[in-house]
């Protein structure tokens, strides 16, 4: 029997069990994929908003500011990639001014720290590759940038050591209400808990729908990006906005805590988990980012990826017990990366008012390195490889990731199991190259230290194969993959 | 302190090597960062390499092969498993290898040799779902012929650069359908003998002035979607084609790799993605050289030897000079009508010995045609050639006393005769 | 009259063949151009290159060749015959793999040496 069990393992269900690790509760995820943050939480502009767009008085509000407060201590604890780079809102028109102005009221009502307005020299110094055109600006010192999948991974892998138990490619499929608890099926088999909470992200509202009467409708909302080589990292060195509109915060341009330059996203409803991108949307991102900062040099991409929002008829996330012992934690569209640590902080204060007791333990660790080499001195790198040679071979020559590192990955509290699990965890295969030189060796390393066959090796989800049967038939006959 | 380090052990490096051992040099140093030499000839198994040089035809390992018996006739030292991580401008080279360690090893000179990569889907934009099964070329032909694994059963080709051609033959051959060949541009960008013995004996279609405009699938590539574009290389709707096929191969472009030499200072020249050279290789840093696709792409890799014999050579006479450089005139190269780029892109007329040799690409498919090389309004050298296209690379070479005529800059240019 | 692309070379030398006049071969910027013109029409041959298994060596295939042209027709036969051969390293160029192939004539050779290098293999040997 848990105390609580978690369904989704993105950054909500992450930081809910990180929170709830400091306690001394029996708690669970249940995580339908292979690995964790493979739903929205790595496909977003990884920005950890200041807090000026959200309604004054709004949980969004409320746990936006916290969020982003906690994050700056919490990333430098457990070594997430997170740069204070401070995030500009730009008017373009006279127009458009009073709409900045707006965001300055709420985010002063909101109790966002150093908000300033600028005329649009003042931004231009700032940022120089800014258009001609912008009239003012909003700028916001605390707003951040930061590795969302790391954020995510070190979240979970943080609550798995302090004995928090992840159990992944286990899809709930059915909720039912007990004497003192929930029995939760999966495709794995029955759990007990007494609290279950609902981070199922995109499909919150299914996953709440098997527990509790209809509440709300999650409308997915597609956004597209860009992602830009290196060569285009120092384009800007903040977030640049343009005016938030009703579909959501707009095409950004910002820096990524990787050297690169991330563009997008556009908003568009879509059927469910539709990450598809589109021609159309691409181009709209491009033309509107230039508007912006039109000096983005979209051939230096490397890549293009759609990420989908858990938008919902309601204007706030919606953070309630929805039935005895069961809480959601649904609608977490953005700024959702940025309120993380204040929403698990939220749901342990659901919880407690819905009858768990939450003593604290003694023994809780608040501690997360990894080793990367890329960012070493000669001396320590030289100290490293004599130490454990496997450091000295480069796999990922573009990000110049170790074998040593992807080791220390595989023998880590949440191991991947699959080639952009690797790539989530240590870098290998995300820069230019794409995993063209990489890929081949990562599946290597994974086959060898996994015990499997290079043809069992997956690209990432569940279904992804890669190789589909080996060349050749050995002289005693057939052999194909699974 | 190595007379000489080169960065690199494929074709470029190790002839670059040799050529510098015949120079004189006793202290060369070879960084490979695979776990043998030879590079990408490894896994190019098909033949049709030599023809220039060893007057036969040969495979991708045999070719390597000869360099590498060569070479172990050399004193050249070799370091395996090793990656180049650094090199600075004053020619310290810093390096990590398993074995051995972290290095920082000095050179009174050095030749760039890293080859290219491959672009990939994310460079040209390909809209759709990102499922697993969508392979560069390369990285295909690796698994194939060295891995010996196949990446998919039926085979849609993005490009028609050589390494696709051969990659379509090369899955036929292995039991794999290719469903067809899909090339952007009016013409290929492949050798004309390879849309003849890898697509025409096989008779897998090449769909010219097409793109792939859609990839779906969810886990695994199901479909892609392919248009006929415009003169302007826009998709045009009503044209889709879907192919059932659980792999999209991308031959959609080589890009020299040149992130050690952009950190080093050197100047690069944005039309070849690599360094600018004047006639000998040398880079615009003194005693460092380029050769080989590092430095422009090649179709050739009799013409890679070549270039880096050239630069080998020019590296041991930059160190049994004692790093003395003649000053001089220098002339810039400049493209004309119809040239995409040139290397060299600086000549040193009294650095020429007899001939300089001179690369170019033309930007459209011409048929009879005059190269003309001039000098402000004089012309110097005239060229005649059958054909002409952007997927073979032209070379010219012009002699010592043409260019001592000439005056602060050579501007190569082409026109097509009229029939 | 019939148009050829000449595969001999890179050069791809654009090819008429006369069939009438004993398969005279114009275009071609040498004689082995002729001799491919000619061919081509009558008996069309490859050269095949593939791999085939080997153990102890630095990876699990080792290429091969035949070492001179065979006819279209055989080419999937001769791929066929690679099936189910696994060399043992050490391997050194030339080694012949399989005499008189399909009985073309030809031979399957090595293309590349590989020296005895007994690798744990990273796959799950069945």
């Amino acid at each position: 029997m848990y105390d609580v069990l978690i369904i989704g393992c993105g950054i909500t269900g992450a930081a809910a069990a990180f929170q709830l690790s400091k306690y001394q509760l029996k708690v669970g995820i249940l995580e339908r994929e292979n690995d964790v943050a493979l739903g929205t939480t790595k496909a977003n502009s990884a920005i950890l908003h200041a807090g000026y767009d959200p309604k004054p008085g709004t949980l969004m509000a409320k746990l936006n500011v916290r969020g982003v407060e906690l994050a700056r201590e919490l990333c430098g604890q457990l070594d997430v990639p997170y740069h204070n780079c401070g995030s500009l809102v730009l008017a373009f028109s006279e127009e458009e001014r009073p709409a900045v102005e707006e965001l300055y009221r709420r985010g002063t009502a909101n109790g966002v720290p150093g908000l300033r307005l600028l005329t649009g020299d003042e931004a231009r110094a700032l940022e120089p590759n800014l258009s001609e055109k912008v009239v003012a600006a909003l700028y916001a010192p605390s707003a951040a940038i930061c590795s969302p999948w790391e954020y995510c991974l070190a979240l979970a892998e943080t609550a798995v050591k302090n004995g928090v138990e992840l159990h992944l490619s286990t899809a709930v499929t059915g909720l039912e209400q007990t004497v003192g608890g929930w029995t939760v099926r999966t495709s794995k088999g029955e759990f007990q808990s007494r609290f279950v909470l609902n981070a199922a992200g995109v499909d919150a509202a299914i996953v709440h729908d098997l527990a509790a009467p209809h509440a709300f409708d999650i409308h997915p909302s597609r956004g597209q990006y860009y992602l830009l080589d290196k060569s285009e990292g120092g384009r800007v060195s903040r977030v640049i906005f343009q005016c938030p509109s009703k579909a959501g915060k707009g095409v950004l341009v910002a820096p990524t805590v990787h050297g690169n330059l991330i563009v997008g996203p556009d908003a568009e409803r879509v059927e469910g988990n539709d990450t598809a991108t589109t021609g159309d949307g691409l181009r709209f991102v491009r033309e509107t980012a230039r508007k912006s900062v039109p000096s983005v040099n979209f051939r230096e991409s490397i890549r293009n990826f759609a990420g989908v929002r858990a938008s919902t008829d309601r204007e706030d996330f919606i953070l309630e017990e929805s039935a005895p012992g069961f809480i959601d934690l649904a609608g977490i569209c953005s700024p959702g990366l940025s309120a993380a640590p204040a929403i698990g902080e939220y749901a342990a204060e659901l919880l407690q008012k819905a009858g768990l007791a939450l003593e604290r333990k003694d023994d809780f660790v608040c501690e997360r390195r990894r080793t990367r080499f890329k960012e070493l001195s000669p001396q320590e790198r030289g100290a490293l490889v004599e130490r454990e040679p496997a450091f000295g071979r480069v796999i990922c020559r573009c990000e110049t990731v170790t074998e040593g590192e992807i080791l220390e990955a595989l023998h880590g509290p949440i191991p991947p199991c699959s080639v952009d699990g690797v790539k989530r965890r240590v870098n290998a295969g995300m820069g230019r190259c794409q995993g063209g030189f990489c890929g081949p060796r990562v599946v290597d390393i994974l086959a060898r230290e996994l015990h499997k066959s290079p043809g069992e090796i997956v690209q990432d989800q569940a279904g992804s194969w890669l190789l589909d049967r080996e060349t050749k038939t050995p002289p005693e006959g057939g052999m194909s993959h699974v | 302190m190595y007379d000489l380090i080169v960065i690199g052990g494929g074709p470029a490096g190790l002839a670059a090597a040799c050529a510098a051992w015949e120079g004189g040099l006793r202290s060369i140093l070879i960084v490979e960062r695979d776990k043998e030499l030879g590079g990408i000839l490894n896994q190019c198994i098909h033949n049709g390499f030599g023809l220039h040089y060893f007057k036969e035809e040969l495979t991708g390992p045999e070719y390597a092969g000869r360099f590498v018996k060569l070479l172990g006739e050399t004193g050249v030292e070799v370091r395996l498993d090793t990656m180049v991580l650094e090199v600075t401008g004053d020619r310290q080279v810093h390096m990590v290898g398993k074995s051995t360690g972290y290095r920082v090893e000095e050179a009174q000179s050095i030749v760039l040799a890293m080859g290219c990569r491959e672009r990939t889907r994310g460079a040209i934009a390909i809209p759709g779902t990102r499922p697993a099964g969508v392979f560069t070329a390369g990285a295909a032909q690796r698994y194939v012929n060295m891995e010996g694994w196949m990446p998919g059963k039926r085979v849609v080709i993005l490009g028609s650069g050589d390494i696709g051609l051969i990659m379509a033959r090369r899955m036929t051959l292995e039991g794999a359908k290719v469903l067809a060949c899909v090339e952007v541009m009016p013409y290929s960008g492949g050798l004309n003998r390879n849309i003849v013995q890898c697509l025409h004996d096989y008779d897998i279609p090449l769909y010219l002035s097409h793109t792939v405009t859609d990839i779906r699938g969810k886990d695994r590539v199901e479909q892609v979607v392919v248009s006929e574009v415009d003169e302007g290389r826009n998709p045009i709707p009503g044209t889709e084609m879907v192919f059932d096929c659980d792999t999209l191969l991308l031959s959609v472009g080589l890009i020299p790799e040149n992130e050690l030499t952009r950190q080093a200072g050197i100047v690069i020249d944005r039309r070849t993605n690599g360094a600018v050279v004047y006639e000998n290789m040398e880079t615009s840093l003194p005693g460092v050289f380029a050769c080989g696709n590092v430095c422009h792409v090649h179709d050739l890799v009799d013409f890679v030897t070549a270039e880096s014999q050239k630069a080998g050579a020019a590296a041991a006479a930059y160190v049994r000079g004692g790093g003395e450089t003649v000053q001089g005139r220098v002339l810039e190269v400049k493209n004309g009508d119809g040239v995409t780029y040139t290397v060299p892109q600086h000549v040193r007329p009294h650095r020429v010995d007899k001939l300089c040799g001179l690369f170019f690409r033309v930007n459209r498919v011409c048929g009879d045609s005059e190269i003309l090389v001039t000098s402000g309004d004089t012309q110097i050298a005239r060229f005649k050639r059958e054909h002409l296209a952007p997927g073979e690379m032209e070379h010219i070479d012009l002699p010592r006393a043409l260019l001592d005529r000439a005056e602060g800059e050579l501007t190569v240019s082409i026109r097509e005769v009229e029939q | 009259m019939k148009e050829l692309i000449c595969i001999v070379c890179p050069k791809g030398c654009h090819l008429k063949v006369d069939e009438e006049k004993g398969f005279a071969v114009t275009g071609n910027a040498c004689p082995r151009g002729a001799e491919y013109g000619k061919l081509e029409l009558t008996n069309p041959t490859r050269v095949v290159t593939s791999t085939v298994r080997c153990e102890g060596g630095a990876y699990p295939r080792c290429p091969v060749k035949t070492d001179r042209a065979v006819p279209k027709g055989k080419i999937f036969e001769v791929m066929a015959a690679l099936e189910g051969i696994t060399l043992s390293a050490p391997v050194a160029v030339g080694q012949v793999v399989l005499e008189n192939v399909c009985g073309t004539g030809a031979n399957v050779v090595a293309t590349r040496e590989f020296l005895f290098l007994e690798r744990k293999r990273n796959q799950k040997e069945l």
